[in-house]
């Protein structure tokens, strides 16, 4: 199986099975592209939701495009992304043709009480997880407190964040250069 | 213009311009609603109700929802070729001018700021998608008691499933989310709510 087939398979698999957009897609891709394939490291996806989070389109689909393009070019940036879309246009076609009023079958709601609560404990999970990775000392942890604080209580764009905190990091690490190791 | 290439044209311009995920198409959705009447803002909001139910990028399921009601299958695919183009073009640009600066120390020095700042965004968005799963806003904004509005037993289903993740690191997410689905419908038939 060519590299291509594999990632077209690897995101149609987390776009099939992701419940609730970009977010919770972290756990599957966490599986699926750093434990299972090692294309990414964990800072590596982070960087990509970072990025992903502050450019236009849709988180999801910026960051498979990120990871097809460093395994294989554009192209495999095509395969990942037309992986990442498939299962939902496929799906949402059936839907569509099928079933009026899906949302409104008892079944789908019971099975979505169930799922709901199941997606929070993954993305906790998830979260637990990056923070560990990109929490190593006092100042990311303020950064992101001051971060998670000013997205909840005001309406700053997500872009600000990123692009401050991308500066802040630069002075606090440029500011200690004489340190031995970054 | 025919019907194909405007539906191309209009999702184009709603994937170059929401920056931040599936639900800030929303407002972009909203003004085609309005401008081509192509669907009601009723339709709409029954839209993001179906896309939330269904696996898969919401901004992808929303694109092939309209692209389906307005032009059929081809609708469909061409409204989501359209809304994933300029992302495709604007990534592929950004990763190779990265690859480049990878090395650079003042590109890792950002990347250490700006990874803190990610981890908090997605920290608070992790708190909305637990509000919805386990909290009854209807029941709060209606009574203001906050302990009444708890969902328990979703509560309690996510603190098991969270056990389970961290005692099971193995096993496949999936797996978690098809017994969240089972658990829920078991629950539903039991109680008979």
């Amino acid at each position: 199986m060519t590299e291509l087939f594999r990632l077209f398979l690897a995101f149609a698999k987390i776009g099939g099975f992701t419940f609730g957009g970009g977010l919770a897609m972290l756990p599957m891709m966490q599986r699926e592209i750093v434990e299972h394939h090692g294309w990414a490291t964990e800072n590596e996806l982070i960087d990509y939701y970072a990025i992903g989070q502050c450019t236009p389109g849709i988180i999801a689909v910026n960051v498979a495009t990120f990871i097809g393009t460093k395994r294989k070019g554009v192209i495999g940036g095509i395969f990942a992304t037309l992986g990442v879309v498939t299962p939902s246009v496929i799906i949402i076609t059936l839907i569509a043709v099928c079933i009026q009023n899906f949302q409104d079958v008892p079944a789908v709601q019971w099975a979505f009480s169930g799922i709901r609560p199941a997606v929070a404990a993954l993305v906790l999970d998830a979260v637990l997880k990056i923070g560990k990775k990109s929490l190593t000392d006092v100042f990311t942890v303020l950064i992101f407190l001051a971060v998670a604080a000013l997205s909840l209580f005001t309406s700053i764009s997500p872009a600000v964040f990123v692009l401050v905190a991308g500066v802040l990091g630069i002075l606090l690490k440029g500011g200690k250069q004489h340190a031995p190791s970054a | 213009m025919p019907l194909l290439l405007e539906l191309y044209l209009r999702f184009f311009y709603v994937g170059l311009f929401s920056v931040g995920g599936g639900l800030a198409t929303l407002p972009f959705l909203r003004e085609m609603g309005e401008k081509t009447q192509w669907f009601t803002p009723t339709q709409l909001s029954d839209l993001v109700a179906v896309s939330e139910s269904t696996p898969g990028p919401m901004g992808i399921n929303m694109a092939t929802y309209v692209g389906y009601t307005t032009a059929g299958i081809p609708g469909s695919i061409v409204a989501v070729l359209g809304e994933i183009a300029p992302a495709l073009v604007i990534i592929v640009l950004i990763s190779r001018v990265l690859a480049k600066f990878r090395s650079n120390k003042y590109v890792d020095y950002a990347f250490y700021g700006l990874r803190a700042a990610s981890t908090g965004l997605i920290a608070v968005s992790c708190l909305s998608v637990a509000q919805l799963a386990l909290f009854k806003t209807d029941v709060f904004s209606a009574t203001g008691n906050f302990f009444a509005a708890v969902n328990y037993w979703a509560l309690a289903l996510a603190a098991v499933i969270f056990v389970g993740l961290r005692v099971f690191k193995k096993v496949h997410p999936i797996v978690f989310i098809a017994l969240g689905a089972a658990a829920g419908i078991a629950f539903h038939l039991v109680s008979g709510q």
